[in-house]
C-alpha cells in the first residue's frame, strides 16, 4: 500500500521524500488540531464538577 | 541491455512484490497503531500545550479588548467591611450571571505562571464551556464580589489543563478575576478533597448549606486524583477587594507569585 503510494509519487527520491514529509505534517496538523479534539470527549473521561 | 548490465554487476533484477490482502491489512493495522500512539501523545502532552496556549492567548485578547475600551465609571467608595478604621474600598460591581459559553471574565493566578490567563464562561458542561473555553461558572454560583460563593470548575488534566497546578496553591496566593469593570482579587485559603456528589462545597458558606453567608468566597473544583473520576479537589479563597479598570491592575497581579 505504502510502497504503491511511493511509486506513484513523481520525481527523484528526494522530491518524493519532501512530498511525503509535507503530507505527513499536514496529516499531523489535522489530527492534532481537529480530529483528536473532536474524538477526545468520546474516549477519555475528565469530570471536574460536583453534582 | 539493462538486464545484461545487471548481470554484469551481479545483480538480478528484483521483481516488484505484489500487494496482497495481508500486506495491506498489516499496513492498515500498523497505521492504526501509530494513530493510537499519536492520540495518547496528544491527550497527555501535545494537546495540552496547544489548547493551553490557545486559552492563554484568547484570555489575553479579551483583556486587551477591555483595556482598549474607555474604562467604565469606577464604583463608589464604601467603608471597609473588615475594618471601619481602614481607608474606604471600592464597592465591587456585581455582574449579571453569564449565559452558557458566554465569556465574561478571565482568571489570572500568578502561581500558575505569569502568562496564565484563562477565559471564564457560564456553565460547567464540557461540550460548551470546559472543553472549549477553559473555566466554567456553576449555574448556582454567585458572581465575583457578591456575598456568597463564586464557584467555578476547570480541567486539571487534558484540554489545556487550566487548573493543573491547583494543588500547588499556597496560602494567600492571588486568584484574580478580570472583567471589563476591573479586577476582583481572591486570596487562596485551603484545599479539600471530596466525593463527586458533595455539592455543599458550592454553598454560599462552603460545606454549610443552611448558613447565611456574610462574606464573598471563591470555590474552584477539579478532578482528583489526576486522570481519575474518583474524587474532586476543591480550592477555597476569600474575597480581598475590587480594583476598577481606571485604577490599573491591582497589586495582587503586579507583585506576582511570592
Amino acid at each position: 500500500m505504502y510502497a504503491a503510494f511511493w511509486r506513484i509519487l513523481p520525481g527523484p527520491w528526494w522530491v518524493r521524500l519532501f512530498i511525503v514529509l509535507v503530507l505527513a505534517a499536514a496529516v499531523l496538523y489535522a489530527l492534532f488540531f481537529f480530529v483528536f479534539p473532536w474524538v477526545a470527549p468520546y474516549i477519555t473521561p475528565g469530570e471536574v464538577v460536583v453534582e | 541491455m539493462v538486464d545484461k548490465l545487471y548481470r554484469m554487476v551481479g545483480v538480478t533484477q528484483k521483481r516488484r512484490p505484489r500487494a496482497t490482502f495481508t500486506s495491506v491489512l498489516g499496513e492498515l493495522l500498523l497505521t492504526a497503531g501509530v494513530l493510537v500512539l499519536l492520540f495518547v501523545a496528544w491527550q497527555m502532552w501535545i494537546g495540552d500545550l496547544i489548547i493551553g496556549a490557545q486559552n492563554n492567548e484568547r484570555g489575553m485578547e479579551y483583556s486587551e479588548q477591555w483595556a482598549a475600551a474607555p474604562p467604565p465609571e469606577p464604583p463608589p467608595l464604601v467603608e471597609n467591611p473588615d475594618n471601619p478604621e481602614a481607608p474606604p474600598v471600592f464597592q465591587p460591581p456585581i455582574l449579571a450571571h453569564p449565559e452558557a459559553g458566554e465569556v465574561f471574565a478571565t482568571m489570572l493566578v500568578p502561581r500558575f505562571g505569569a502568562d496564565f490567563q484563562v477565559p471564564v464562561a457560564g456553565g460547567v458542561t464540557r461540550e460548551i464551556t470546559l472543553d472549549r473555553v477553559g473555566i466554567g461558572v456553576y449555574d448556582e454560583s454567585r458572581m465575583p464580589g457578591e456575598v456568597g460563593n463564586f464557584s467555578v470548575a476547570g480541567h486539571r488534566t487534558t484540554w489545556g489543563k487550566p487548573l493543573n497546578l491547583i494543588d500547588k496553591l499556597r496560602l494567600n496566593d492571588a486568584i484574580v478575576i478580570e472583567t471589563p469593570e476591573g479586577w476582583y482579587t481572591y486570596r487562596f485559603r485551603t484545599l479539600e478533597y471530596v466525593t463527586p456528589t458533595q455539592v455543599e462545597v458550592l454553598a454560599d458558606v462552603p460545606g454549610m448549606p443552611a448558613e447565611q453567608a456574610q462574606e464573598s468566597v471563591i470555590t474552584l473544583t477539579a478532578c482528583s486524583p489526576m486522570y481519575s473520576l474518583a474524587e474532586r479537589i476543591i480550592a477555597y479563597g476569600v474575597f480581598e477587594g475590587f480594583q476598577p479598570r481606571a485604577e490599573g491592575p491591582p497589586a495582587s497581579l503586579t507583585e506576582g507569585a511570592v
